[in-house]
């Protein structure tokens, strides 16, 4: 107990400032302000793996860490869609996951935000081509933001979430 | 017959790896893989060739003492539709193999279970557990974590686990049929997104197989960029799953502190080659980034520091009496049930399987450079905590030599398209296990086929062994103990 309390002692706070919403990234609807008002004080997030190689994932875990501090953003993954504000989904769509992805969009209340995440997800990317995948998310179900990148950096992944919660600059 | 006989009348496939490849007749087809079992071999792989107007054939890799033996057996086209004998009396882990095969290919093994694998328009039948009290518990696809999608089906009485049934395939890309016709100078970039998380290891077996077959020499330098790139993802991996097995057994401060590791070494990766992950860093003929001296320096100085704070935590893992207790026993894959499941790996060699390709079938840089081949006997989430921790210390130590002895010279030299109809095969140690990659060539300096193959394939039915007589709550931290790859096996 005495090495655990002077090891979280000794590191002290390593979280940084979070990211300012980009623009660039919106390729879909902006929130109304009053919308935007509420999400931006806790927003819950259900990710999809929609056929990614796991590569995505391993940022998106990132996250999580002290450095980058969802939580410290009010951002939460939750376990069911039911509960969530924001899918953020990964890889290009398969044939295998369309129904399920379409199933967990079906099942998020309004405003239901989708952020795509990565190169397969933007544009369908090395993955998409692959002859039993449907190419980049939009191709299924609505995209808001999407955020590039092979995978794209935990940092740009925060940026494209504020971004889809923020409304129109 | 001795595996060695069978071994002396291969033929050798030029490479780095040492591996002999051997056409067979179906009756010597289950005899090899029976000889390879009474020798303690294990099959690596098994995949389905068929070209449109030539003849289907069926290949068995597999681990042996002298190297990757790998037989072929021919299935004449015409007739009846092709078939061959399955292996799964022999190797368990045949048995999925065969049926993605089928799915991939519509060559059935002799396997009574055909049950779709990959293909999932069609209905699919779990067993079901009969009983007084048993019902039936179905998770997934989609998780409540970040983590990728597959379908798990629980048989239990209260909360105990009966039965445990995978449903994977639904990651399934078609992978295999995309590398077909793609310029073979280029598929080093698809194999790195067979398994993100293997990325270098993909990539690297990938190029050994076609290097081999071009006859290219690499330089000294590149090979010594491979190995750091290959225990960078070691490290990172294992940084990764450490924390993670912390936090599922309810100690949030270990995931805390090992991503925060985690994190300081992908920056310092970062740093030195311009990437967090080391995708599109192995490429045909070397390596795509090179360091200075004092980059080298400076990285060697963080992994120090990493594996200075993981022995720290270690203790405060051994000492944490709620961790203590939800490691241990938890999970257990005794060495004999690993044996005859033929388990790979990491997972493995927490229950005493002692393979290690960079040990029993060295190739540059390895060959020069001595791995310590961690082993434990006990099997449980404990058993693979202890791996991880001890492969990050010896990742640490490896990593310390390559940067700081880097040869000098090129990083890549070019490579030549290999002929139409040459075989070449790569195999890595990556963090899960060994990964292999099958390369034919075809022409005009295309690929023919590609079969990439990740541990996972072995891995995840004794995943279905190790969670029996658990509770459904342990589940998460067993399946996090082991980590196996969903795109890896979904291809
Ligand atoms: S964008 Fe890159 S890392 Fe992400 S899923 Fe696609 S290939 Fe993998």
């Amino acid at each position: 107990m005495l090495k655990t309390l002077r090891k979280i002692a000794s590191i002290g706070l390593v979280s940084e400032t979070p990211p300012v919403p980009d623009e660039l990234l919106r390729v879909g609807r902006a929130l109304d302000d009053r919308i935007a008002a509420v999400l931006g004080r806790a927003l819950c997030i259900r990710h999809v793996d929609a056929g990614s190689c796991n590569g995505c994932e391993l940022e998106i875990q990132a996250l999580g860490n002290p450095y980058y501090n969802l939580e410290g953003c009010n951002i939460r993954f939750v376990a069911s869609p039911r509960h969530a504000d924001l899918l953020l989904v990964t890889g290009p769509v398969v044939k295998n996951m369309e129904a399920a992805l379409q199933r967990v969009y079906a099942a998020t209340p309004a405003p239901k935000l989708v952020v795509a995440v990565g190169e397969c997800g933007c544009t369908g990317g090395a993955l998409g081509e692959c002859p039993a995948a449907l190419g980049r998310v939009s191709n299924v179900i609505p995209v808001d933001v999407a955020v590039p990148g092979c995978p794209p950096h935990p940092v740009r992944i925060l940026q494209g979430i504020l971004t889809a919660l923020s409304p129109a600059a | 017959m001795p595996v060695r006989r069978w071994w002396e009348r291969g033929r050798r496939i030029p490479g780095a790896l040492s591996a002999r490849g051997l056409g067979v007749d179906a009756e010597q087809w289950p005899q090899v893989a029976r000889d390879v079992a009474a020798a303690g071999g294990v099959l690596q792989s098994l995949w389905v060739s068929r070209e449109p107007g030539s003849d289907a054939a069926v290949y068995g890799a597999y681990l042996t003492d002298p190297g990757v033996l790998v037989t072929e057996l021919t299935l004449p086209a015409g007739g009846e539709p092709p078939h061959y004998r399955g292996l799964e009396d022999i190797f368990p882990a045949a048995s999925r193999l065969q049926r993605a095969a089928f799915d991939l290919s519509g060559v059935r093994s002799s396997d009574p279970d055909c049950r779709p694998w990959l293909d999932h328009t069609s209905p699919y039948e779990f067993v079901r557990v009969d009983g007084e009290g048993v019902h039936e518990i179905a998770v997934g696809p989609v998780h409540a974590g970040t983590i990728e999608p597959g379908h798990f089906r629980f048989s239990v009485v209260g909360e105990k686990v009966l039965r445990l049934e995978e449903r994977l395939g639904y990651v399934h890309k078609g992978l295999e049929q995309r590398f077909s016709g793609l310029p073979i100078l280029q598929g080093h970039r698809l194999a790195a997104r067979v398994s993100g998380d293997s990325a270098v290891a993909f990539s690297w077996a990938y190029c050994q197989a076609l290097e081999g077959m071009s006859d290219c020499a690499l330089p000294p330098r590149a090979v010594w960029l491979r190995a750091v790139c290959l225990e960078l993802e070691r490290l990172a991996n294992h940084l990764g799953d450490l924390g993670a097995l912390g936090n599922d057994a309810g100690f949030a401060f270990g995931l805390a502190q090992f991503s925060r590791l985690k994190e300081d070494l992908l920056r310092a990766v970062s740093a030195a080659f311009g990437r967090r992950y080391l995708f599109d860093t192995v490429l045909p003929g070397g390596i795509a980034v090179d360091v200075s001296t004092d980059a080298a320096r400076a990285l060697a100085e963080v992994v120090c520091a990493v594996c200075a704070e993981t022995l720290e935590l270690r203790a405060i893992y051994e000492e944490h009496e709620g961790v203590r207790d939800r490691f241990t026993g938890a999970g257990r894959l005794e060495p004999q049930l690993a044996a005859k499941l033929g388990v790979i790996g990491l997972v493995g060699r927490a229950s005493g399987q002692a393979r290690d390709v960079r040990v029993d079938l060295p190739h540059p840089p390895y060959t020069e450079l001595p791995v310590a081949k961690i082993v434990q006997q006990g099997g449980d989430v404990a058993a693979r905590a202890a791996v991880r921790f001890a492969e990050v210390q010896e990742s640490g130590r490896l990593l310390e030599r390559l940067l700081s002895g880097l040869p000098d010279g090129e990083r890549a030299v070019a490579v030549n398209a290999p002929a139409d109809g040459a075989f070449g095969i790569g195999l890595i140690e990556g963090w899960r296990g060994p990964v292999l990659v099958a390369l034919q060539a075809g022409p005009e300096g295309s690929i023919r086929r590609c079969h990439p193959h990740d541990p996972s394939w072995q891995n995840w039915p004794a995943l279905e062994y190790a969670i029996l007589d658990n509770i459904v709550p342990d589940f998460p931290l067993i399946n996090k103990s082991f980590n196996l790859s969903y795109s890896g096996v979904d291809l």
